[in-house]
């Protein structure tokens, strides 16, 4: 009797384990099976907004925009922020003389005008930008947004001591000696002490550059260079609301937990050919527990994730599974990879770098990384597809995702030959430690490199002090880091703004280095000048085509993956694409819902 | 036996044979057994005797020998301080005052612990709550059995431990078990024990913890109280010297049972049985210089799980050669009778015994 | 009483001040002797020379070590500025420090979540106490039972089991899944305690089964402890029903270690409630400081950690107030 009741419970309490496992894995999916094409009220389809628009045409007036995040901005103070979602998700916002085309892929990543008539009349060879202020453009109290504002708003740059964290390139370009000490420091009465720039009247504003500098525009056209009112600086604080000039306004935000936008009223459709401004309010919640996000995005409690840095694993495997009409799979921008310092022994040596990136196993590393769409393509060399010049997969110099994809055991120990070191060396990997994934590549990296006998030690170092550890080159030196795990994204897509710092030798820095491999090649020097004085499009490129090569041709790098994300589109949202201008992510500021409740 | 009836159950009613006894409290044949990992624990295997009134009977034993367990199965506390499956296992017949208890209703026994009969044990420190007072102790002591108020419990209480000599009683009565003396703590034991005027009152080693010159105050306000309550006391020691003068009869365990009993007189001047011998001299003796202990009892108490077959005292007699046949090694000696009311379990001859004890023990000791 | 309330109330005292000086020093002066540069943490991708110098001349990290700390405590206790480039910054008293990330004084930011954390902690305390001791004495009084097997089983579950494990479970049933009872959008208990309750049962529900399940084994054990003690033998010997002996005399016992755990636990949860919080999305410390860490927010951390420890401290000390009121012998102490 004792026994037999036993038995029975077990056989219940086995019944609702499975019960419960079966739950985890179709937990929230209240959805039928959508996969494959799409519909009019349903999810556009996989990858269907990967650089087209979704949806286009059911875009309505009106709603609320529901964004999720794990992470909040860095700072939502124009000048402040530097995470590509802020840039992305600021122009709600704010306005700059030009901006990104809202359009789909490549051509999100040209600019067009937007406070400014048109872009910019370049003069006195290449070192005098003039724009005109169109009509009606205002702030949130109504009056009219004015040159002197767009000038205070810049000048904000040079405050770095109080405004931290934002991208510092206007100030580098137009006062390289660092003359001007910022508003906050400014003796003129109006604070409008920066020589550069000229407000001749309200309309009009003149940019002085001492030197040529070809991606000037795409620097008119950063966030950072949006205007700021005087009277509405609230300095170090300016982020907890910024003064809207775009179509929405802040209503309340609480950092690091929620942020809410509202209709900006004084903002008028005629002044503005950039933004629709479709829905009535956006709100953004931040939640600390990925899984729960991913949650709920896929329940549709929310439209998208902010972050747009891919979902987490495990709601990728779901949504993969049972939502894949709700995903898109772009390139984002960004390249990961080993880097090897010169300065450590024997990476000073072509031959054995060569070695280590023929020795390399990429398929595992493109695994390790998420595989081919969470983790990207193989990476074959190091200009992102997305910018102008670079050539994607067509270009692999070392038959990377060829030939040598699994690695090419006797190719590198010849080269370990010509190098000296015919029986391999032993190197240490650095490697962030806060960031699982390039810990596994590493990993994956060290088990290759044993098979060409190259004795790799893994070095996890604290992530928070990648500028102090990593950045510093007589650390790097001292601690005998051969090989550097990295990853690394353009702050406006051109070769200027992805590799300049990485490959010109001027940006060896005592600290908060990024020229890890410490290149200097003179050629590469000089084809960086050169790119900033040739002014078209088609040169330029060339330019970006041939620095890459040189770069490749050198052997400082073995890139992983042309990065790629999984990013979750709820149904609602129309008018829906991705964008190269924000590196893949979808272009925020004209997406709309297909109904208003 | 008006609790009884008021009850109105059929609790205490004599089982088939048994009759109730003349005696006041009467054991027969009781066997506490404990169920353990390793086997059968029979901590007391067939113990009998009778007490009257008035009367005080000392158990002594060496540690282990049964005695401690024996008082807790009379006040019924095995069965109260057990949980889970394994239980102790109580046989025989206790009747206390014509009540038998084994076979009644536990919250009977209850109401009768405390009541009818009371212990005191053997250190004060750890048999006291330490969080309540003294007073609050045998306030709730005295109220258990007795519907009054808090104050009239209190003044009792106070009255007792003025009564049994603590001085200052009104202020000590708040005072917590740490804040007295050892001797103190047994005395506020005692209060408490008495508070109830119970007829019965069992003393577990009551001086064991407690230097010499407290032993003796202790043992002379044990005496006292007994003369003035007319309780019949059972003490529970070791140590002979304590119911030396104290006990009206003594009870001498071995091995869970009883090896010799009788009056204490006989049992002190004319022992019939090698283990009291024993006990007798390795008692400590105020009057010698020097400690000799005579006769010691070598080796060590015997395992109550696997008790030696036949006398269980033969692995450590001396004399366990003498008898013939190698009886004292299979035959289990009963109690005779060796003298008016005195009882020995020895397989030795009476003449014997009186021999050995007259031409060996006695002038030693 | 009143000496070994005085006593307890100068070594808290003394405490803080050494809890306040060492968490400083972890976060601002041992990171300096290691060699590195606390303010580049406060700057942002590009380590602008300026803005690190700015960061610096605010935090005053060039003065000598002692000035620092002297700032700190004058902050605590009657605020101060932070000034520098131009712009001056009031973080008024009680000043747990400054984020320049978030741009927010700590104390609105730790006097908004700790509720919730303390909500979170409070409510999960009762549940657990009231299982676990529950559970615990019937387990030490029905020694070997199946109900004392069984209730063993789950408490060694409910001990090895993360809570992100039942936490997600528990969501996936109840929240997202078939049984749709809850909801996991966290509302101030004064702005809609019906709402409050049904986003807080789930995380105490949660919480309180570890908890539960650690207060179980230490009950059993020690109620089992307790019951060989010879004061419960002499309350038996008085005569007492056995349901008294166990509530009056044993319970009392046996909540003396518990009493020691509750408080290091609270005070242990109201920083550390991190996992429930976050699996939760409760707006407390524990996600705060999540948050900061991803964020490399170092005062949030900074703050937390100092308002954890606050916490720990206060905890003790009702502890120990409460041992007094418990057991006579710990006022003579």
């Amino acid at each position: 009797m004792t026994t037999q009741r036993t038995s029975g419970r077990r056989k219940q309490a086995l019944a609702a384990a499975i019960g419960v496992a079966a739950l985890l894995t179709t937990a929230a999916c209240g959805g039928g099976d959508d996969n494959g094409g799409g519909s009019k009220t349903g999810a556009a389809g996989f990858d269907a907004a990967n650089n087209k628009v979704a949806q286009a045409d059911l875009a309505k007036k009106g709603g609320t925009l529901k964004f999720g995040a794990a992470q909040d901005a860095d700072s939502w103070d124009t000048t402040r922020g530097y995470y590509g979602f802020m840039w992305n998700f600021s122009r709600y916002y704010s306005r700059q003389l030009v901006t990104f085309k809202t359009s789909p892929g490549q051509e999100g990543a040209t600019l067009t005008p937007d406070l400014a008539t048109g872009l910019a009349k370049v003069s006195d060879g290449g070192k005098t930008y003039t724009y005109t202020l169109r009509d009606g453009a205002t702030w949130e109290d109504g009056k009219p947004v004015t040159s002197k504002d767009v000038k205070y708003g810049i000048e904000r740059v040079w405050a770095q001591d109080v405004l931290s964290g934002g991208p510092t390139y206007l100030k580098d370009v137009l006062d390289p000696k660092g003359e001007y000490k910022g508003p906050y420091k400014d003796t003129s009465a109006d604070k409008l002490g920066l020589k550069a720039i000229e407000t001749p009247d309200d309309k009009t504003i003149v940019f002085h550059l001492p030197t040529p500098n070809a991606d000037f525009e795409a620097m008119v056209g950063l966030t950072s260079a949006s205007p700021v009112r005087q009277d509405k600086d609230t300095k170090s604080k300016y982020g907890l609301h910024p003064f809207s000039s775009g179509p929405y306004k802040f209503q309340s935000y609480s950092p690091g937990k929620s942020l809410t936008l509202v209709r900006n009223e004084n903002w008028k459709q005629s002044s503005d050919p950039v933004r629709k401004a479709y829905p009535d309010k956006i709100t953004v919640d931040i939640f600390s527990n990925a899984n729960d996000l991913d949650q709920r995005l896929i329940t549709g409690d929310l439209d998208l994730d902010i972050n747009q840095t891919g979902m987490s694993p495990q709601g990728r495997t779901t949504a993969l599974k049972q939502h894949k009409a709700n995903l898109d799979n772009p390139v984002s921008g960004f390249i990961r990879y080993a880097v090897f310092p010169q300065s450590v022994k024997p990476f000073d040596n072509i031959h054995c770098r060569k070695a280590v990136i023929l020795g390399a196993d990429h398929e595992s590393l493109q695994t390790a990384r998420g595989g081919p769409l969470a983790g990207g393509d193989i990476g074959t060399n190091m200009l992102p597809p997305g910018i102008p010049g670079g050539e994607g997969q067509k270009y692999d110099p070392y038959q990377l995702n060829g030939a040598n994809k699994n690695g090419n055991v006797a190719q590198a120990k010849e080269e370990l030959k010509q190098c000296g070191k015919p029986n391999g060396f032993s190197t240490t990997i650095a490697v962030r430690n806060n960031k699982p994934v390039e810990v596994a590549t590493a990993q994956s990296l060290q088990a290759s490199l044993k098979k060409i006998g190259v004795n790799a030690q893994i070095h996890q170092y604290d992530g928070s002090q990648t500028a102090g550890i990593i950045g510093s080159p007589s650390n790097v030196q001292k601690k005998g880091f051969g090989i550097i795990i990295m990853g690394w994204g353009a702050d406006f897509p051109s070769v200027q703004g992805f590799g300049l710092p990485l490959w010109d030798s001027k940006y060896i820095l005592e600290s908060g280095n990024n020229n890890y491999a410490l290149i200097k090649d003179k050629s590469i020097d000089g084809l960086f000048d050169q790119y900033n004085k040739t002014l078209d499009d088609a040169g330029k490129t060339q330019i970006a085509t041939q620095i890459n090569h040189k770069v490749m041709d050198g052997a400082y790098y073995l890139p992983f993956v042309f990065e790629k994300f999984i990013n979750w589109r709820s149904s609602r949202l129309a008018n829906v694409y991705t964008t190269d201008g924000y590196s893949g992510q979808y272009d925020f500021v004209n997406l709309g819902l297909k109904s208003a409740s | 036996m008006t609790e009884l009836s008021k009850s109105g159950a059929a609790v205490g009613e004599p089982t088939s044979a048994s009759r109730p006894p003349s005696a006041f409290l009467e054991v027969r044949d009781l066997k506490v057994h404990f169920p353990t990992d390793d086997g059968l624990v029979k901590s007391v295997d067939g113990l009998s005797f009778q007490l009257e009134k008035g009367k005080t009977l000392g158990i002594v034993g060496e540690s282990g020998s049964g005695k401690s367990v024996t008082s807790l199965g009379i006040m019924g506390l095995h069965t109260a301080g057990q949980y889970g499956k394994r239980k102790a296992q109580i046989s025989g017949e206790i009747w206390l005052d014509g009540t038998e208890l084994l076979s009644a209703d536990p919250d009977h026994v209850r109401k009768l612990r405390g009541r009818q009969m009371a212990m005191i044990f053997q250190d004060p420190l750890s048999a006291l709550h330490p969080y309540y007072t003294i007073g609050q102790q045998i306030v709730e002591a005295y109220r258990i059995h007795h519907d009054v108020d808090k104050k009239t419990a209190r003044r009792r209480a106070v009255e007792m431990l003025d009564r049994v000599g603590i001085p200052q009683p009104d202020k000590r009565v708040d005072s917590y078990p740490h804040e007295f003396s050892g001797g103190m703590r047994q005395r506020a034991m005692i209060a408490m024990s008495l508070v109830n005027n119970p007829e019965l009152l069992i003393a577990d080693e009551p001086t064991t913890a407690l230097d010499v010159t407290v032993q003796a105050q202790i043992l002379d306000l044990i005496r006292d109280l007994q003369k003035e309550f007319g309780s019949a006391v059972i003490i529970i020691t070791h140590d002979l010297g304590v119911v030396a003068e104290l006990a009206d009869d003594l009870l001498v365990m071995y091995g869970g049972r009883c090896v010799e009993r009788g009056p204490a007189d006989k049992v002190f001047y004319e022992p019939r049985h090698p283990y009291t011998w024993g006990l007798l001299g390795s008692m400590p003796r105020l009057d010698r210089e020097q400690q000799e202990r005579l006769i010691p009892v070598k080796g060590s108490p015997p395992s109550l799980i696997n008790v030696p077959s036949g006398c269980a005292f033969n692995p450590r007699c001396p004399y366990a050669d003498i008898p013939k046949d190698n009886v004292t090694r299979t035959v289990r000696p009963e109690l005779t009778e060796v003298g008016s009311k005195h009882w020995a379990a020895c397989h030795m001859t009476r003449e014997q015994r009186e021999r050995i004890w007259a031409e060996e023990i006695a002038p030693k000791l | 009483m009143l000496a070994y309330l005085i006593r307890r109330l100068f070594a808290a005292a003394v405490m803080l001040v050494v809890i306040i000086t060492v968490v400083f020093s972890i976060f601002f002066i041992v990171p300096k002797w290691a060699g590195v540069d606390i303010a580049l943490s406060f700057v942002g991708k590009q380590a602008d020379p300026a803005a690190v110098e700015g960061v610096r001349e605010k935090l005053g990290l060039g003065d000598p070590v002692f000035v620092q700390v002297w700032e700190f405590f004058k902050g605590l206790f009657v605020g101060r500025t932070y000034s520098g480039g131009g712009d001056t910054i009031n973080c008024s008293a009680p000043c747990f420090g400054y984020s320049f990330r978030s741009e927010q004084a700590i104390w609105p930011v730790l006097k908004d979540r700790f509720p919730v954390t303390l909500g979170l902690a409070l409510g999960a305390a009762v549940l657990w106490l009231i299982l676990g001791v529950a559970a615990g004495v019937l387990s030490a009084l029905k020694r070997g039972s199946l109900w004392d097997r069984g209730a063993m089983v789950v408490a060694l579950a409910g001990v090895s089991l993360p809570i992100y494990f039942t936490g997600m479970l528990t969501l996936a049933i109840f929240v997202y899944g078939p049984l749709n009872w809850f909801s996991s959008d966290y509302v101030p208990l004064a702005d809609d305690p019906a709402k409050w309750f049904s986003a807080m049962i789930l995380p105490w529900v949660t919480l309180a089964f570890l908890y539960a399940a650690m207060y179980a084994r230490i009950t059993r054990a020690t109620m089992m402890e307790i019951l060989g003690e010879d004061y419960i033998r002499t309350a038996r010997a008085k005569g007492l029903r056995e349901g008294i002996v166990i509530r009056k005399h044993a319970m009392r016992s046996t909540m003396t270690p518990i009493l020691t755990m509750l408080g290091m636990d609270l005070g242990a949860l109201i920083g550390g409630a991190i996992l429930t919080e976050s699996t939760f999305n409760l707006p407390g410390l524990g996600r705060e400081v999540l948050l900061a860490i991803r964020n490399q927010d170092l005062p949030i951390i900074v703050g937390v950690t100092l308002i954890t420890s606050l916490a720990v401290l206060f905890a003790n000390l009702v502890v120990d107030i409460l041992y007094a009121v418990i057991d006579p012998r710990v006022r003579l102490a």
